[in-house]
């Protein structure tokens, strides 16, 4: 039901995730951010079951500024990425579990950009690009064929859109809108949002 | 097994003396000042001459508890790193907890509340520290608190701790001034004047850190303090030839 994407590129890690939070069959909201700031330059992307995706995240994100306040400086985003794992594998085993699939992504001044890919039994890679969802299944092959390496910024946001597109046509639920954020040797940017034609969204009015 | 003795008790006169020789220690501990002004808070800390082979960026006497407030502390800097740690992730935990970082009372209070139960605790000794713990709120007031080994808190406009604090209150109360506490620059000069008072040698063994209101703490570097105490210094040389002619 839930979609995550994530795109690197060679100087910026690009992300998107959809925003619609259901309730078995009823959309309850149509603008819900999937999106956690763990620091300036890293954020988690986190779907799953209701209630474990905030605590979750919530928890890595307080847990990411006390090692801040701690020591000074701010964790690397492969530091974070493995300290997530790590906690998630931890609870994977005992009696209440996280089921969470996540996105991370960062930029560090020494790698450069990183996007983790990281699922509910607490699995961890690092990818040049990665989706989460139903709507994986039919968007990694678009991926395969037409990411690079080096694409820029604007080629990264239309792969995006190729993406949301295949999912708008072969999807069986309507997705009407995905936040998307970019992150680079600055921080991190909100992009505008993508919301595929024809979809049905209760963000645009109906025309009387 | 848990300690069944009581270290603090009370004495036949109603002193808790362990109490009393935590804020001797305390008062053996360098000086801190801190001054609460209208749009910045500052903390001033002495920082004892490091030997020549020691490192001296390793003794940090300021530390930032979150993104909206920060510490210095006087005496034992051991018992200050267990104080601080904790309020740390209290700091934290409280963000989780009710999504709204803490108000500078708030974690005051904890702290003290940490340092009460050691009073009170089988086996346990007080903290060895006092602390000026200082920042802003998030409706943008600023504040000035100071706790002590025996848990007690209070607000302050400006105050000192550690060594030769009386002196230092005593210069903060002659000259503390509430219209020049609008600008950022007087509170800094403040704090900076009230430290050279009682530190040897100047600018070089004072550490400052400041807080603007929406910002994060702030260190400054050996030559903004420089800066500062040669505009001090000035002040005082025209002030004297000012009473001179007159």
């Amino acid at each position: 039901m839930e979609y995550l994407i994530g795109i690197q590129g060679q100087d910026f890690v690009l992300v998107a995730a959809d925003n619609i939070a259901a309730n078995s069959i009823i959309q309850m909201k149509q603008d819900q951010d999937k999106m956690f700031k763990l620091s300036d330059k890293i954020l988690l992307l986190c779907v799953g079951e209701a209630g474990d995706t905030v605590q979750f995240a919530e928890y890595i994100q307080k847990n990411i500024q006390l090692y801040k306040m701690r020591n000074g400086y701010e964790l690397s985003p492969k530091a974070a990425a493995n300290f997530t794992r790590k906690n998630l594998a931890d609870y994977l085993r005992s009696r209440t579990p996280y089921h969470v699939n996540l996105l991370l992504a960062g930029f560090d001044e020494t790698d450069g950009p990183g996007l983790y890919y990281m699922d509910h039994l607490s699995a961890l890679a690092k990818a040049p690009f990665a989706a989460h969802g139903y709507g994986a299944y039919l968007t990694l092959s678009i991926l395969d064929r037409y990411y690079r390496p080096d694409l820029t910024r604007d080629e990264a946001v239309d792969l995006l859109k190729k993406c949301v597109e295949e999912l708008n046509k072969r999807f069986i639920l309507n997705l009407p809108s995905f936040s998307v954020r970019l992150i680079d040797t600055e921080g991190i940017h909100d992009l505008e949002k993508i919301m595929p034609v024809g979809a049905k969204s209760l963000a645009r009015a109906p025309s009387s | 097994m848990s300690y069944d003795r009581a270290i603090t008790v009370f004495s036949p006169d109603g002193h808790l003396f362990q109490v009393e020789y935590a804020q001797e220690a305390v008062k053996k501990g360098s000086t801190a000042v801190g001054v609460r002004g209208k749009n910045v808070v500052v903390l001033g800390v002495e920082k004892k001459t490091v030997a020549k082979l020691q490192d001296d960026r390793t003794v940090r006497k300021i530390c930032a508890l979150d993104d909206n407030v920060f510490m210095a502390f006087a005496g034992l800097t051991a018992d200050a790193r267990i104080v601080v740690n904790r309020a740390r992730v209290e700091c934290q935990s409280h963000r989780l907890t009710v999504e709204d970082p803490v108000t500078v009372e708030y974690i005051t209070r904890f702290i003290s509340s940490i340092k009460q139960r050691y009073t009170q605790s089988n086996g346990r000794r007080p903290f060895g520290i006092s602390s000026l713990i200082v920042g802003f709120d998030f409706d943008g007031t600023p504040h000035l608190y100071q706790t002590d080994p025996s848990g007690t808190y209070h607000a302050w406009k400006a105050n000192a701790i550690g060594r030769s604090a009386k002196t230092v209150r005593e210069f903060l109360e002659k000259n503390y001034k509430e219209e020049h506490m609008e600008s950022d620059t007087d509170v800094i000069k403040l704090a900076v004047r009230a430290l050279l008072e009682v530190v040897q040698s100047g600018g070089k063994n004072i550490e400052l850190a400041i807080m603007k209101r929406d910002e994060s703490m702030k260190i400054l570097v050996q030559e903004e303090i420089e800066e500062y105490v040669t505009a001090i210094e000035k002040e005082k040389e025209d002030a004297e030839k000012q009473k001179k002619k007159t």
